[in-house]
């Protein structure tokens, strides 16, 4: 799960991160005041949404009258930014975060995550701060250092200080700059946290370590326990249909493609996208119904798939184990009952009971292709498309 | 020597009254494993599927001699039966469950560091489909009949997948060893690595085919234990050639985050390592004859 960049600051800062003053708002009035507020005398106005790259899409203005932050704030809001991240289909900004402007002088990289090799909490830092990691690591690879932290005793007051060093600070802000990574860590591991990234990390004019920009995310697995965190979620900012499928139990990622897929496991699902862009097509999405493929999960699946318009076939693959192939095509049978489908519907069943689950399909009144095995139905698939 | 479960691995199931436990309890008993009763706390002393029901597992060690176990507990609570798992001398335990905390998972493992080599569980999962060893005893929730006896060993990482192999294997006349899933979590008990190492030894396996898939860098580390250390072939698919970067696909650790852990970058660093890639997932059954045939 992903949250904003003034929530992630929030949490931040309550393990003894330094962030500049700043506030959210919702309105251009609101702002006008926000930025009064906050003093000073030079503001940054920055749209909320869960994407990087936002300076370059536009979403990031810096302002200097309250007059401008108001002007700025009425500019973004209910605004879609296109970012490099968030797809051509951008993202909605609903909330704007005024923050004080920072008199930067050196930016530097802080980014913590798992390494799955090692098993350890990894974090990386690197002096080249404002570019994306991918860009560091290609551009500037020798900038960065790495410290792996053994979760069991956590990190220590030398390992952050030897990153402190390595990133160059000098001698006075050594101390601040340890205690600010180790505030990222603990955040890290005491939250259930996936990623932490400060980016960039600055040091300011007036000698201040400052996270000026952060982004945080967090293991789903864990949210029955960190309820704080779960109420963090901004749903504005997913798919529509991911958020249908996540509030049915239901794995599904969004593709650009036009065949439907409705498949248990993940990994078949993902083998049987293979096979489709093999066969010539492209998968309009990932879904998942889960090993069991229960009839209940069929018909949601059904109308997730149905409900996005570049679907052309829909393409059902179901390897039944424990629950037969015979249950899972009454499921079918009994979901076509309920939602209607206007596309070609290619079924491939295999595993135990195959043969009275053909059978099932074939005597029900349903409109469908039968498929034997993985590449002959991505095969009718990607044929039924072309017809 | 078969890899990890035989005939003679007397299993108990932890989480053992509840739906799923119950369920899988009397799938696998009726497949022949030898399941041997349960532990669900506050429950020890009564009878589940005319089985003892223990409250801890040190207590179902003792009284069945058990050294195999597998879990069906809440993901909430799967950490801590895992390490009591351990703690009791069990041997190898399966975790089914899906949706354990990452940082539980390490937990687990720092865990087990005080064991020596020799004392230590070996943990399978989570978030798998357990091991069969077909004919002889099956810790885990497959569809048993569509593992033909033989001298395979498969790894996967996807349930549904491992059985679409057993499947095509089956229907090449060609038998399994061992299947072991090994779960699609970021961080999992047994790598794949782990567990061909096992397959290099066991006398009753010729080949293995692993199935992997995007994200992390286990397949790419095993092949490389491969290319040093092993004498078998080795056959592999790996799924998600057009997942998006960058994005979870179902499986927790089936995202690519890094260099090396897209389907396209792992199949080239396998071959490398001179291993046989199965190019797509329905000709995984034909990779592995064609191998056999081979030598």
């Amino acid at each position: 799960m992903d949250i904003h960049e003034y929530q992630a600051k929030k949490i931040l800062s309550n393990f003894g991160v330094t962030i500049p003053r700043g506030g959210i708002v919702y309105s251009p009035e609101n702002a006008e005041n926000k930025a009064r507020e906050i003093g000073g005398s030079r503001w940054v106005v920055k749209a909320q949404i869960h994407s990087g790259a936002r300076g370059k899409a536009g979403g990031i203005i810096v302002c200097n009258t309250p007059l401008e932050v108001a002007q700025a704030t009425d500019k973004l809001l209910g605004k879609k930014l296109v970012t490099n991240q968030t797809g051509p289909e951008g993202k909605i900004v609903n909330r704007i975060y005024i923050e004080e402007a920072t008199d930067i002088e050196k930016e530097l990289y802080l980014g913590l995550v798992f390494d799955r090799s090692s098993e350890s909490i990894m974090v990386v830092a690197s002096t080249e701060g404002g570019m994306s990691v991918e860009e560091i690591s290609k551009e500037k690879p020798e900038t960065i250092i790495r410290s792996k932290i053994e979760v069991a005793v956590g990190m220590q007051n030398f390992q952050a200080r030897e990153l402190a060093f390595g990133l160059g600070i000098e001698p006075d802000l050594i101390r601040r700059a340890s205690d600010t990574i180790i505030g990222c860590y603990k955040a890290f591991s005491e939250l259930d946290a996936t990623m932490v990234e400060v980016n960039p990390l600055v040091i300011s004019k007036q000698k201040q370590i400052l996270a000026l920009d952060c982004k945080m995310s967090f293991d789903n697995n864990a949210m029955f326990r960190r309820s704080q965190v779960s109420e963090l979620r901004d749903k504005t900012q997913e798919d529509s249909k991911e958020i249908f499928a996540s509030d049915r139990g239901l794995n599904y990622v969004s593709l650009d493609g036009n065949i439907g897929n409705i498949i248990n496991g993940a990994g078949l699902a993902m083998a049987s996208m293979d096979m489709i862009k093999l066969a010539g097509g492209a998968p309009a999405n990932f879904l998942d119904v889960g090993g069991g493929a229960t009839p209940e999960k069929i018909v949601k699946a059904f109308k997730l798939v149905t409900m996005d318009e570049k679907v052309k076939v829909i393409l059902v693959n179901i390897f039944a184990g424990i629950n037969r192939c015979d249950w899972v095509a009454e499921g079918i049978v009994d979901a076509l009952k309920k939602i209607e489908i206007k596309v070609p519907l290619v079924i491939r069943l295999a595993g135990t009971n195959v043969e009275k689950g053909n059978q099932i399909l074939k005597e029900s009144k349903i409109n469908y292709i039968e498929a034997n095995t993985l590449e002959d139905a991505a095969n009718k698939a990607v044929a039924a498309l072309n017809k | 020597m078969t890899v990890l479960v035989d005939k003679n691995s007397k299993i108990i199931i932890q989480g053992f009254t509840g739906k799923m436990g119950s369920f899988h309890a009397d799938e696998m008993i009726k497949y022949g494993s030898n399941v041997v009763g349960g532990v669900t706390p506050g429950k020890g002393g009564s009878k589940h599927l005319n089985l003892p029901v223990f409250n801890t597992v040190k207590d179902a060690v003792n009284e069945t001699g058990a050294d195999a176990s597998i879990l069906f507990v809440p993901p909430a609570f799967a950490a801590d039966s895992a390490m009591e798992a351990a703690d009791a001398g069990i041997k190898i335990c399966v975790a089914i469950v899906d949706g354990i905390p990452s940082h539980d998972m390490i937990r687990i493992k720092r865990y087990m560091r005080r064991y020596t080599k020799s004392s230590k569980m070996t943990l399978v999962g989570p978030n798998c489909a357990g091991i069969i060893s077909p004919g002889k005893s099956m810790l885990g929730i497959m569809p048993g009949h569509i593992y033909k006896e033989g001298r395979i060993g498969i790894i996967s990482r996807s349930g549904t997948l491992g059985y679409e192999a057993a499947q095509q294997l089956k229907n090449l006349n060609i038998g399994v060893s061992t299947s072991v899933g090994i779960g699609g979590d970021p961080i999992n008990g047994s790598s794949f690595r782990d567990i061909i190492e096992k397959f290099e030894t066991d006398d009753e396996t010729d080949a293995i085919l692993m199935i992997g898939e995007i994200g992390g860098p286990q397949e790419v580390a095993a092949g490389e234990f491969a290319k040093e250390n092993m004498k078998k072939p080795v056959i592999a698919y790996i799924a998600g050639l057009t997942a998006p970067k960058g994005r979870v696909m179902g499986h927790a650790g089936a995202i690519v985050s890094a260099y090396g852990e897209s389907a396209i970058e792992k199949v080239e660093i396998l071959k490398e390592c001179g291993i046989t890639i199965s190019k797509n997932p329905s000709v995984m059954g034909d990779t592995v004859k064609k191998v056999l045939e081979g030598k």
